[in-house]
């Protein structure tokens, strides 16, 4: 699971977008998406529920991945399993006890 | 299905799917898997990535001694038959039950919510919960949400009970956490598991961060990888190279949609409507901490609260090894019904149901031997 | 019938097009009705439809009964569906210009009146279009406990010369298939706004007569086999060509024409729009040397602007049908049970 679908936001709507499959809109709702987003921003989405902004350099980090692990240019796992800050709050913040 | 061309930002069509790249990537996993000592065994707990493996093909091009199982990754097949009644009897006692399209077909200890439905109960099938509540608020009916699915899902679901549904609205959940089934997997002594290749999706949600706990009891790798057929060679890599070199690690193999700590909103939703419990997984076990149930302070939301509902819990059917396949002890070729009296048509376990379920998957796209 | 026999019904899944309605043909249907044809097309052949041979013609008839929820679709509607339908099935034989079309309505009692109108005015707009018109038919209107809607059946009679006809089996290794047109749109519109999906997009069906699309690739070389893909799109299609020709197929995934509408509202469904009911497309079967000339003159046609050729058949695989993603290789089989988004 599950099927995540990455489209453009066209609009916003109090806790809706107008999302742009690339073809196909559709009124997602984007109540917790958990970051801040506008018009233009790339989102994934799954079952009518924006679940994730796309920031745009990822999509070039992840070419940049695909090409590190088929030249074997890597930098060492170690390394690699630190994630760089892309949500400030902390750890667990909102897991259950 | 991956059917739709990507619509990520700057990528075109061959950005995730471009065959020059998945022929490198290829030749990488070979010369890893001949570095490494012995077979490798990875299993995967995500229905969509055995959907993208078996779309695209990756099977065929994947280098001998390496195996990519499938594991307990579709919350359709793992939803315990003793749910799927609970609809049922809602359904045949005049409440409206709105689900997933996935859902429709699954047989539980006795029918489907497709066989209520044609007997002229009342079965919507729904795109989203949020769906499921504008049903409610045009109707006096009592609409109950059978929800299923990971984190992904039970977020929304617990969205949608955070902003004041109607009153004839309520969940009756199946919604299942991902992670303790990983644990129980990793820890059955008949299961191989070299390093998993965990649900992109799923730890959307939750962050790589809870993975670390299972890397670390179980002294293996957990790749979180994504849905395109290079986000999967590319996240098999990582796993491959980690095995090779022995470091149980967690590797964030698709950082375009996850991060360490994941989607704060969703899970301050998700945890303060859902606790986790013990429950059913279908044909594995009773896994503790796995099941998504509804807290008292949502009880008026809850159907099994609101509605007296009475199963028979004692009703899975015998020859189908359905918990053995979710489990990856075994292959859908192996079951004695598969292809013969369980087809998609007439579906005996939830494996066939499901278009995430490993048997249908295998009968649907079958492999083309190179 | 032995007594465990008697339980058994029909399901839906029997007349879906699929491999339980073929079992069902070969099971049920064909021990009982159908002969071969000398030098035609008969029942046991489960073509598009028949070929009688007469004298240096040949006669060809098909009939298809159709039901569609909604009756008005957008794109469309039950009456457009019902002559394009049977226009393209004598087409997919070879017959380009029918000769005449027929009109059988079973109606639910308390059908508005205007909507039987709009049906009615569809299907002679659209006989009109392939310069045929309907000369008989028949009218039953039942109570509402007995039918839910509105079914039309609808017969076609073309002529051809003798053994000229285009058959499901005629393919041979190094031919190449083409199809005349983006598939799954006919599915995907329906199932949006049958379930109420609300898409912001205008997906409309295809449907559409096609029998002028077959004449402009006959003309332009030799069209070896021809299908048209209705239920179970262009698997349904191709496995039904594969199975025939015993040939197998090899389909280029990035070939085979989808209009991005379609393909982007079929990711967010969950399905594979090569699986998904078009109703105004053909499958053609070309001999190699003719390929890029039929193609061209097809796509020189109104509404074949988007031809494409998609594969080729091969020896190896006989029966089956092969997608070439680009990057692997697996099999394309038809979809069997409902159709239903799917979320997870």
């Amino acid at each position: 699971m599950c099927l995540g679908i990455p489209g453009e936001i066209d609009e916003i709507d109090g806790t809706e977008a107008l999302v742009d499959f690339g073809g196909a809109e559709k009124w997602v709702r984007v109540d917790i998406v958990g970051d801040q987003i506008s018009p233009g921003d790339y989102v994934l989405t799954h079952a009518g529920f924006a679940i994730r902004k796309i920031p745009e350099h990822e999509v070039e980090r992840t070419v940049e991945l695909y090409e590190a692990a088929i030249e074997d240019d890597r930098t060492s796992l170690a390394d690699r399993r630190t994630e760089p800050a892309a949500a400030a709050e902390p750890a667990h913040g909102g897991e259950q006890p | 299905m991956t059917a739709g061309g990507p619509a990520d930002s700057g990528a075109d069509e061959l950005t995730f799917r471009d065959p020059e790249r998945a022929d490198a990537l290829r030749a990488r996993l070979e010369s890893l898997v001949d570095r490494a000592d012995d077979s490798i065994r990875i299993v995967h707990v995500c229905g969509t990535h055995e959907q993208t493996i078996a779309e695209f093909g990756l099977r065929s091009i994947l280098p001998d001694g390496l195996t990519v199982a499938m594991g307990p990754g579709c919350p359709v097949c793992v939803t315990d038959s003793a749910e799927v009644d609970e609809a049922v009897t809602l359904a045949e006692s005049g409440k409206l039950v709105a689900t997933y399209g996935d859902m429709l077909d699954v047989p539980g200890g006795d029918r489907s919510l497709a066989a209520v439905r044609d007997a002229g109960g009342d079965v919507e099938v729904v795109y989203s919960a949020a769906d499921a509540v504008s049903l409610a608020a045009e109707t006096d009916q009592e609409v109950v949400f059978f929800g299923v699915g990971f984190e992904t899902t039970a977020a929304p679901t617990a969205s949608v009970l955070r902003n004041d549904p109607p009153a004839n609205f309520s969940v009756l959940s199946a919604h299942k956490y991902v992670p303790p089934a990983m644990d129980v997997v990793a820890a059955h002594p008949n299961t191989r598991v070299d390093g998993f290749l965990a649900a992109g999706n799923a730890a959307t949600i939750t962050g790589t961060e809870v993975f670390e706990p299972i890397a670390g009891t179980h002294d293996l790798p957990v790749v979180v990888g994504g849905f395109e057929p290079l986000d999967v060679l590319y996240a098999l890599v990582e796993l491959v190279e980690a095995i090779a070199d022995d470091e149980p690690a967690v590797v964030n193999a698709y950082p375009r949609c996850v991060s360490a700590t994941g989607n704060q909103a969703a899970q301050t939703a998700l945890w303060d409507v859902f606790e986790r419990v013990e429950g059913e997984w279908r044909g594995i076990a009773a896994v503790p901490d796995a099941t998504l149930a509804i807290r008292p302070e949502y009880a008026a939301y809850d159907a099994r609260e609101r509605f007296d509902i009475e199963v028979d819990r004692d009703s899975e059917t015998t020859e189908c090894i359905c918990g053995d396949i979710m489990a990856g002890h075994a292959a859908p070729r192996e079951c004695p019904l598969f292809g013969e009296e369980c087809t998609p048509a007439s579906p005996v376990g939830a494996c066939m149901v499901s278009d995430e379920g490993p048997c249908r998957i295998r009968q649907t796209f079958g492999e083309v031997r190179q | 019938m032995s007594a465990d026999d008697e339980a058994e019904t029909l399901t839906a899944a029997h007349g879906a097009g699929r491999a339980e309605m073929r079992s069902f043909l070969s099971e049920t249907v064909l021990e009982r009705l159908g002969d071969p044809i000398a030098d035609g097309v008969g029942l046991p052949a489960l073509d598009d439809g028949a070929v009688l041979p007469d004298g240096d013609r040949s006669l060809v008839v098909t009939t298809d009964s159709h039901v569609v929820d909604p009756p008005v679709f957008p794109g469309g509607d039950l009456g457009r569906l019902g002559v394009a339908g049977t226009v393209n099935d004598l087409a997919a034989m070879g017959a380009v210009e029918p000769l005449t079309l027929t009109c059988g309505l079973v109606v639910e009692a308390g059908t508005p009146t205007d909507r039987i109108e709009t049906i009615l005015d569809s299907m002679a707009e659209t006989a009109e279009e392939c310069g045929v018109s309907v000369q008989t038919g028949d009218t039953k209107v039942l109570p509402p406990d007995d039918l839910d809607g509105i079914v039309l059946n609808t017969t076609g009679i073309g002529r051809i010369p003798r053994g000229e006809q285009l058959t499901s089996d005629g393919l041979s290794p190094g031919d190449r298939l083409l199809v005349t047109g983006p598939v799954g749109q006919h599915g995907i519109a329906l199932l949006a706004a049958r379930e109420g999906f609300d898409f912001e997009t205008d997906l409309r069906s295809d449907v559409a007569p096609v029998n002028h699309l077959v004449a402009a690739a006959r003309e332009a070389g030799t069209v070896t086999a021809a299908t048209d893909p209705t239920r179970g799109g262009l698997a349904t299609a191709l496995t039904e060509l594969a199975a025939r020709s015993g040939v197998g197929l090899v389909a280029e995934d990035r070939a085979v024409p989808v209009s991005g509408a379609t393909d982007s509202a079929a990711a967010v469904l969950g399905l594979d729009p090569k699986t998904v009911a078009c109703e105004g497309r053909m499958v053609l079967g070309v001999a190699p040397e003719d390929a890029e000339s039929v193609l061209d003159a097809v796509r020189a046609t109104p509404g074949g602007e988007q031809a494409a050729l998609i594969g080729d058949a091969v020896d190896d695989h006989t029966g089956r049908v092969v997608v070439d993603t680009g990057i692997g290789q697996r099999y394309l089989t038809e979809p069997s049970g409902q159709q239903l988004p799917r979320i997870c």
